[in-house]
Order: structure tokens, then C-alpha cells, then sequence
């Protein structure tokens, strides 16, 4: 079942990053935009989807896509984690107030009170093309945002 | 499109894969894995215990999927593996790494590969020129494109298996999916 986010426009936003940047989703206008939302930092290294998707950046650039991971965790948090485990991406803080941008995009878990894995997918418009709650405990790998990004760049191109 | 990403194996199984136990066996257990990830070497002994039990009922195949940028060595020791499969010492290599995770620097890549009998300075030249690092790579895109979510990763006929790798779970997993394939 597609969610019904599918074909809307995404949610604006600014969150600051662990660096202390502030990122605002309407400056990435014109090329794809991935938002990872996830429950936490620190989880064990070799399972943990952030290090995947580092793994996996240039296949994402590919398609010239922009990577943000969101979280509830606090900048200083972020920054600690993006350092421990190299990330090349922004890390944002959906810390105040706690998980709105996560619930703009349903993708918040008000049981735990932490970002459920959602996965959703922008195209260069601005419109939702693909968004995706992995089940709990799944960490949802990276084939679905290449198939969403793969499936953005062919329709540009006919 | 689809709402729920496909978590099957993107590329089948082929010769070019490196497969251990019967190709028409009628399971495969497939690991996409790091060398120098400690959750790997956790599943080692588990997986050579499940391989012990199933005998010829089971083909287990392994293909790199190294986290370069959080294992420094993974790269060189997935390379190496594949230095050592252009010997035919795949697997005396495969098991030599992860029974030394801790020492896969240069060096100790050499020493197992002189350990294993392999022609050492083949090993070095290749390693040098990154001879192996397109095959590396090839696997590592088809990890990504079937799901693969971290090491390791295990397919059990094809389906990712989503539970935990201890062996009960596993062989629980691999009797589910014979029991599912011949229904």
C-alpha cells in the first residue's frame, strides 16, 4: 500500500545539524532530497543504517541526491556520532520541539518518543515520491531509495 | 511503486560466486559479510556449526561487503580472499581472516596467505595493483541492491533473513523456508 504522503508536497523544514549548520529543505530544491529519519545514535556499528548509507553515499550522488539523517537526539549528540563514525552527511537535530518534523512526516513513534526508521524520498520539485516505515527493529537497507531515486531520474529523462 | 523495498537477492547465485556444499543442494545459505567486522567473526563458528549439521542439504556462498570507512582493513582483506580464490584457496582464506581479525594490516594478510600456501608474492603484486577491488565492489552493489542492511547479512534461498544469526534461529529460518518451498 503506497502511504498517502506519496504525490504531496514534503513538509518545509529547518533543523539544525551536529555542526551547528541550520538546513532548510526548501534550499535543496531542485535535486532529490532522502530523508532517513531514525530512532537513535550509537547503535551497534556494523548494523547500523547511518554507516550503511555513508557506505553507500556515492551511489546516492550518483543520482545527485542529498542525504539528511534525522533524529531526536541533540546536536552535541550528532556531532559525537558523525565524528565516531565518519559520516559525510548531515546529521539534523529534530530536538525542539521534540519530533515535529518527524510527525509532519509520519514518522515518529510516540511509544518510544524517538523517530520511527522512515525512509522517505524527494524529488527535485519539492514532492514526496516515495515514504517508507520499515517494520520495528528492521533497519530498511538502501535498495528502496536507489529503486525510488532510479524510478525519479529515468522519468526525467523521457 | 512498491511500499515495501524487496529484501531478496538481486543477483542470483552464479559460478562466479564462491560456493561451498552441492550447487543443487536444496538450500543456500548466502552471508554478505566484513571481514573485519566482529559481528562476522561471531557468525563464523556459528555458520561452519549450521554447514556441520546440514552436510549436503546446504551450499553456502559469501560475498564481500566491506564498511571501508569504519574497518580501515576490510577492503584489503576482501581483496585478499579474492587473491586467494584466483589460487583456488578461497575458503582457506576466507576462514583465516576471520579467525585472525585482528591482524589483517598488510603484513598479517601476507603471513596468512604464506600460512595457507599461497605464492605470496602474487598476493602482494595483486594487492598493490587493486587487482581485486572491481570484483569487491561488484559485490558490495549487489549487497546494496538486495537489501543488505549491515554485516552480516545472511539470504536464506533467496529471502533476507531478518532475525538474528544465532544458530537455532538460523536453522529454525532454513527449516521454515524448505517447509514454505515445498508447499
Amino acid at each position: 500500500m503506497p502511504s498517502a504522503l506519496e504525490g504531496q508536497q514534503a513538509p518545509d523544514f529547518e533543523l539544525t545539524t551536529g555542526d551547528g549548520r541550520r538546513v532548510a529543505l526548501r534550499d535543496l530544491r531542485g535535486s532529490p532530497v532522502i530523508l532517513a529519519f531514525y530512532p537513535a545514535d550509537w547503535s551497534p556499528v556494523c548494523s547500523d543504517q547511518m554507516a550503511l548509507y555513508n557506505e553507500v553515499l556515492p551511489e546516492f550522488e550518483r543520482y545527485g541526491a542529498r542525504l539528511l539523517g534525522i533524529s531526536v537526539d541533540g546536536k552535541w549528540c550528532h556531532r559525537a556520532f558523525a565524528e565516531n563514525r565518519r559520516l559525510r552527511f548531515p546529521l539534523l537535530a529534530d530536538f525542539e520541539p521534540k519530533g515535529e518534523v518527524a510527525r509532519r512526516y509520519r514518522a515518529y513513534d510516540e511509544r518510544e518518543g524517538a523517530c520511527a526508521r522512515t525512509l522517505v524520498v524527494i524529488d527535485g520539485a519539492g514532492v514526496i515520491r516515495w515514504h517508507y516505515v520499515s517494520p520495528v527493529d528492521v533497519n530498511p537497507g538502501a535498495d528502496g531509495i536507489l529503486a525510488a531515486l532510479g524510478a525519479i531520474a529515468t522519468e526525467a529523462h523521457t | 511503486m512498491s511500499a515495501i523495498p524487496l529484501a531478496r537477492l538481486a543477483t542470483a547465485v552464479s559460478s562466479r560466486d564462491h560456493s561451498i556444499g552441492p550447487a543443487d543442494a536444496p538450500v543456500t545459505l548466502l552471508e554478505y559479510g566484513d571481514y573485519e567486522c566482529p559481528y562476522c567473526g561471531r557468525a563464523f563458528p556459528i555458520v561452519q556449526e549450521v554447514r556441520r549439521r546440514l552436510g549436503d542439504q546446504l551450499r553456502f556462498v559469501f560475498r564481500n561487503f566491506p564498511l571501508t570507512q569504519v574497518h580501515p582493513h576490510a577492503e584489503r582483506a576482501a581483496e585478499a580472499a579474492e587473491a586467494a580464490a584466483t589460487q583456488a584457496k578461497f575458503w582457506p582464506m576466507h576462514d583465516w581472516l576471520f579467525r585472525h581479525q585482528h591482524s589483517l594490516d598488510d603484513d598479517g594478510l601476507l603471513s596468512g596467505a604464506r600460512e595457507i600456501g599461497l605464492d605470496v608474492e602474487r598476493v602482494r603484486r595483486e594487492l598493490a595493483e587493486g587487482l581485486h577491488s572491481v570484483r569487491v565492489h561488484a559485490d558490495f552493489s549487489s549487497g546494496i541492491r538486495s537489501g543488505v542492511n549491515g554485516t552480516p547479512t545472511f539470504y536464506i534461498n533467496g529471502v533476507r533473513h531478518d532475525a538474528d544469526y544465532g544458530m537455532e534461529t538460523l536453522l529454525a529460518a532454513i527449516d521454515a523456508s524448505q517447509r514454505r518451498d515445498q508447499s
